[in-house]
């Protein structure tokens, strides 16, 4: 943790992404990207911007310099290999059909 | 908003309202000052939206301003039950010297360290305030305090967390955060000093007098931990209970109240 009032020598405020689970049991999930000075205040703005209406019970901030993404040019590549491999999914067996809800 | 997923038994000014409690007329008085301290900081709070420093610093101080909003709609709601008035009565149908609000509260918001300023002592005020207040004998009193007093909690650690930021960062950030202090010092003595509204409700209303040794204790460490110094300024005039009130007052009524008085019972 930064001291507070310590920018770094920055000018402008990093970008952070935030995850906000809501509720007990779930993940949580990407609610979308905000600016803050530090952690803290990036936590704080936060649950200003995304939690307003009761949505979440914890929430995460992340660097989003702190994030490696797959890249959305090579998606086709990337993504292709199951692609016609329907044997994968699990859909070449007889139902029972005294087990419901299957 | 729709909120029916939400469930929630916390005071509202409809709930006051179909509730059909009546205040006592001194309650009353005491209510509508309260309420008027929120009313005004709201209004001064909204001024910031789209001219805060940052997106996300104007969502914070549109926030803060909400709950304000909310504690007055909810004291006036009460207030006015006393007087067959409702919220909007008072809040758009009054003049500035029926205004009982504390001076601290029109103070203009000057830069964002002033507005900080004024936040930080406000919030400890209220924080104070609410948490003694929660213990009125009056039910609805009561009620409206204890709700109030979890966002005051917030309100005060938002002012806390840039009182920090700004006295410790760059030297420009230290001096202006100061200046700030000092603008705002001034209106400290008004807001701890005897509130001729409460007098005679011993059990129902809270003497801010009382709340002053909370003040002394927490606000010097604070500025203390922001590397800043209280300022040695001499208090200034009160009387925003009498209806006595700053220059700044009119124009933020103005703003205020121009529309309701421009379409009387417009609705939206």
């Amino acid at each position: 943790m930064t001291s507070p009032g310590d920018s770094g020598g920055r000018e402008t405020w990093p970008l952070w992404e935030v995850f906000v689970r809501s509720s007990r049991g779930l993940s949580h999930v990407h609610a979308g990207s905000l600016h803050a000075p530090d952690e803290i205040m990036a936590v704080r703005n936060a649950r200003d911007l995304y939690t307003r209406r009761a949505e979440g019970v914890s929430i995460w901030v992340v660097p989003a310099s702190a994030i490696t993404a797959s890249d959305p040019d090579a998606r086709g590549t990337f993504f292709e290999s199951p692609q016609g491999k329907e044997y994968r999914h699990a859909t070449y067996y007889t139902e029972s059909e005294a087990v419901p809800h299957l | 908003m729709k909120t029916s997923h939400v469930k929630s038994t916390a005071i509202t000014p409809e709930s006051i309202d179909e509730a059909g409690a009546i205040a006592p007329s001194p309650v009353a008085d005491y209510a509508l000052g309260l309420g008027d301290d929120a009313l005004v900081l709201a209004q001064r709070l909204g001024e910031w939206i789209a001219h805060a420093p940052e997106l996300e610093e104007d969502v914070a101080l549109g926030n803060i301003a909400l709950d304000q909003l909310g504690h007055a709609r909810s004291l006036l709601t009460y207030a006015g039950s006393a007087w067959g008035k409702t919220e909007d009565d008072l809040a758009y149908f009054r003049g500035e010297s029926e205004f009982r609000n504390r001076l601290l509260f029109e103070r203009p918001n000057g830069d964002f360290a002033v507005t900080i300023a004024r936040q930080l002592v406000a919030s400890v005020y209220f924080d104070s305030l609410y948490t003694a207040l929660a213990d009125s004998a009056d039910p609805t009193l009561a009620a409206i305090a204890g709700k109030a007093v979890k966002e005051v909690d917030y309100h005060l650690d938002h002012s806390v967390q840039w009182l920090l930021r700004l006295g410790r960062g760059t030297e420009l950030s230290h001096e202006r955060m100061q200046r700030g202090l000092e603008t705002i010092w001034p209106f400290v003595g008004e807001l701890y000093s005897a509130d001729p509204y409460a007098e005679g409700l011993d059990g129902v209303a809270v003497d801010p007098r009382t709340l002053q040794a909370r003040f002394d204790d927490v606000v010097p460490r604070l500025i203390a931990d922001a590397s800043l110094t209280v300022p040695a300024i001499p208090f200034a005039r009160g009387g925003g209970r009498d209806g006595r009130h700053s220059e700044s007052m009119g124009p933020l009524l103005a703003e205020m109240q121009v529309l309701a008085r421009a379409h009387p019972g417009a609705r939206w």
